[in-house]
């Protein structure tokens, strides 16, 4: 290799087209286009093939990246895309929705000397290769071993979950307590991050392969943990079931009419179409609309509110960008579309009219301080720099407290002080024999990939457990 | 999926549909409600278990067709098929032997109350129940009512039946002849709870309301359901819908409640435009 060729593998990573930020700011279609096949065909050449991957340990369900990735440079795109699932049950929704740059992409060599490998991209590109020239094929399953799992929550612990089994001939039934499949993958990621169709088809895929989904089914209430195991016939049972009631600020106005939670915002325009010319399920199109939070859940709300007619979304946060917890490029496509920024900066009260609708936000500037138990910078109000903010529709975007449907109806579960259930995590066990869980019931808010390793690794003990009684 | 059993009118626009729900039937006890979506694309609404049959599998529901996803659910006929049923949710009724119980109930509001009464005449409480509507026409589960309490008294706006006047009035009638009560049970329009629950609690009587908020999934997930009990936001859908009368922040419930006014008015218009046009 010419140093003209080695510095371009370094530095020339192939960026992915988008949607212009002034037309994709008024629709709900997704943002990136994808690469074409010969850009990720350039792009895949830019991996060193390293003999020992560092790549693959900051992936928490270890994909093959090398492999697939090689796969994809010699122009083999199915090849690849089954190679990804030799691991990862969900390519497509990987590859567009897990923070490669804090994982995988991390580590690469490539980062050292310019700019890593797009691994995230390339995995989103050889999933919807595959998928778009009818290429998907089922992978071998193991023959029928007897036993039957449930899994509490279709989300993307409990899909990975149920992709492990099946391939590993257990008899695998899903309960999903909304009427559509996919967790947050559907009624919390936005359309434009996540189109609903990905994620339909790669809950088909699952199905294809034996997985079994009853809908409207609330584990908890329509049955209990303890009956699907003694009554129902289950041998284990996966809890996955995810975020629970939001969380709020404890301030002054914060019932009234167009304050809405993250998940109630967006659960009203994914779930239910609230974005469509003639939706059943309402939601308020605010001109002035606020988001308060900094997380991926913040980003998705404010750029919610633009594309349902916003003139003005911003983002309150009580911190800098730099701690922001959310993607960088969430940030950054936030940015192109025009969302205003008030960082360091906490809402204090929200005004409301007469009629108890919004109509403004009082907020205080903040400074920060020395770091708190999380090691971030504590943020400090400055006295005296109270400012209100017009505006007719507030999202709160803080984060959830755990669901109490399982732990209340599981008296033998153990739970933690703040309701989340106690689960190993290097092995997804709980207190209860056969209970496994993981995902955000565990964990607290996280991302979909630590999810999906969580319903990995407690699928490698059910395996474990249940093949060896 | 959920077989519509029986499709049946109680009085004027307000139904009971019996679905085939056998888990449903099987689980749920006095208090709880479900949620269903009709038809695709129609939008998700709680409803309260009026009555089941844990042998035969069924539940039933009363509705009054007010809105778009009522009326789309009314459309629906017996051999139909509600599209998604899930349930129960919410917390059962607390049920113990009170003594003396008043039970009081407005419109459709009877219909969550009946169970509510039911369970608490087996529990062994002598229930005396208020039921009340704006007319006889629309006075529902009045024989069922008074089957399961040891008197019902009937109140209507217009003095069609029973006492002319609200069912507060013919509490007040209750109270100013000496009657004492143990606990009192409130279910009917907001404001109608707000009223006849203020002056129970005054009257020194624990009181319990079942809250009827906007909700979306019912699961404790979107908190569109949050209510101000005691200074405290509590979730409805998984914390509720009953909840002490006294510690309720009524004035916010009311208006959130009238969050999407406009919006069902829009739709109602456009149903009866269709309407319209089809005859």
């Amino acid at each position: 290799m010419s140093k003209a060729e080695t510095k371009k593998k370094f530095e020339s990573r192939i960026t992915m087209r988008e949607q212009d930020p002034k037309i994709r700011a008024a629709n709900f279609q997704e943002v990136p286009h994808g690469y074409s096949e010969q850009e990720a065909v350039q792009e895949a050449k830019r991996c060193l093939q390293c003999k020992k991957p560092l790549c693959v340990q900051g992936c928490p369900v270890n994909v093959k990246i090398p492999e697939f990735i090689d796969l994809i440079a010699k122009g083999d795109f199915a090849a690849a895309a089954r190679k990804l699932k030799e691991t990862n049950a969900l390519p497509a929704i990987c590859g567009r929705v897990c923070p490669q740059e804090e994982q995988c992409e991390s580590r690469c060599i490539l980062q050292k000397k310019g700019v890593p490998i797009a691994v995230g991209n390339l995995e989103r590109f050889a999933a919807d290769w595959e998928r778009d020239h009818n290429a998907v094929k089922l992978p071998g399953k193991k023959p029928p071993n007897g036993k039957k799992v449930a899994i509490a929550g279709s989300g993307p612990a409990g899909l990975t979950c149920a992709g492990e089994l099946i391939k590993e001939g257990f008899e695998v039934t899903i309960f999903e307590a909304l009427h559509e499949a996919g967790g947050v993958l559907v009624y919390g990621i936005p359309e434009f991050r996540l189109p609903k169709e990905i994620v339909r088809q790669e809950i088909e895929y699952l199905k294809n392969l034996g997985v079994k989904i009853e809908k409207n089914f609330i584990i908890g209430k329509t049955a209990t943990i303890e009956e699907l195991l003694s009554e129902e016939g289950f041998d284990a049972v996966f809890i996955g079931s995810g975020a629970g009631l939001p969380s709020f600020m404890k301030i002054k106005g914060e019932n009234s009419i167009g304050v809405y939670s993250a998940n109630e915002y967006l659960t009203r325009s994914n779930l239910m179409k609230a974005y469509s010319d003639t939706p059943s399920t309402p939601v308020m199109k605010g001109k002035s609309v606020v988001t308060i939070g900094g997380g991926n859940v913040a980003m998705d709300s404010a750029r919610t509110a633009l594309r349902l007619g916003a003139d003005e979304s911003r983002i309150v946060y009580r911190r800098s960008e730099s701690e922001m917890p959310a993607r960088k490029a969430e940030v950054h496509h936030a940015r192109e579309e025009c969302i205003i920024f008030e960082l360091l900066c906490n809402p204090t009260e929200i005004f409301s009219d007469e009629k108890g609708a919004v109509k403004g936000i009082r907020c205080i500037r903040m400074e920060l301080g020395e770091p708190d138990a999380t090691g971030r910078r504590r943020p400090v109000p400055i006295k005296g720099s109270e400012f209100t903010i017009d505006c007719d529709v507030v999202v709160i975007a803080i984060g959830n407290n755990p669901n109490p449907l399982i732990p209340e109806s599981t008296p033998d579960l153990e739970v933690s002080k703040w309701g989340t259930i106690v689960a190993d995590e290097a092995d997804g066990r709980t207190s209860k024999k056969y209970v496994y869980a993981g995902g955000d019931i565990v964990t607290g808010a996280a991302t979909v990939i630590l999810a999906m390793g969580a319903g990995k690794t407690a699928a490698q003990s059910m395996i474990k457990d249940l093949l060896s009684s | 999926m959920a077989l519509i059993q029986n499709k049946e009118k109680l009085s004027d626009s307000v139904w009971r549909f019996r679905l085939f729900a056998p888990r449903i039937a099987r689980k749920r006890a006095a208090g709880q409600f479900i949620i269903l979506r009709p038809v695709e694309n129609s939008e998700r609404i709680p409803l309260t278990i009026a009555d089941a049959d844990a042998n035969e599998g069924w539940i039933e529901i009363i509705f009054q067709a007010v809105g778009k996803t009522t009326m789309q659910l009314l459309q629906l006929n017996e051999g139909d098929s509600v599209l998604d049923l899930a349930g129960p949710l919410g917390k059962p009724t607390h049920i113990e032997k009170f003594g003396e119980v008043l039970c009081i109930g407005g419109g459709v509001g009877v219909a969550p109350l009946y169970p509510i009464i039911s369970a608490l005449s087996d529990a062994g409480n002598e229930v005396t129940s208020i039921i009340g509507a704006r007319n006889r026409d629309l006075l529902i589960l009045e024989n069922e009512v008074s089957e399961k309490s040891k008197r019902t008294l009937v109140a209507t706006d217009d003095g069609s039946a029973g006492t002319k006047g609200f069912v507060s009035d013919v509490f007040n009638q209750l109270i100013s002849n000496g009657e004492q009560f143990d606990a009192a049970f409130v279910i009917g329009p907001v404001i109608m709870m707000k009223v006849t629950a203020s002056l129970t609690v005054k009257a020194g009587i624990k009181t319990f309301v079942s809250l009827n908020p906007i909700m979306i999934d019912g699961t404790g997930m979107c908190g569109g359901c949050r209510v101000t009990v005691g200074d405290k936001i509590r979730f409805a859908c998984v914390e509720g819908p009953e909840f002490d009368a006294a510690q309720i922040d009524w004035d916010e419930m009311v208006n959130r409640l009238g969050s999407y006014r406009k919006f069902e008015e829009k739709s109602r218009e456009e149903h009866d435009c269709r309407l319209e046009g089809a005859k």
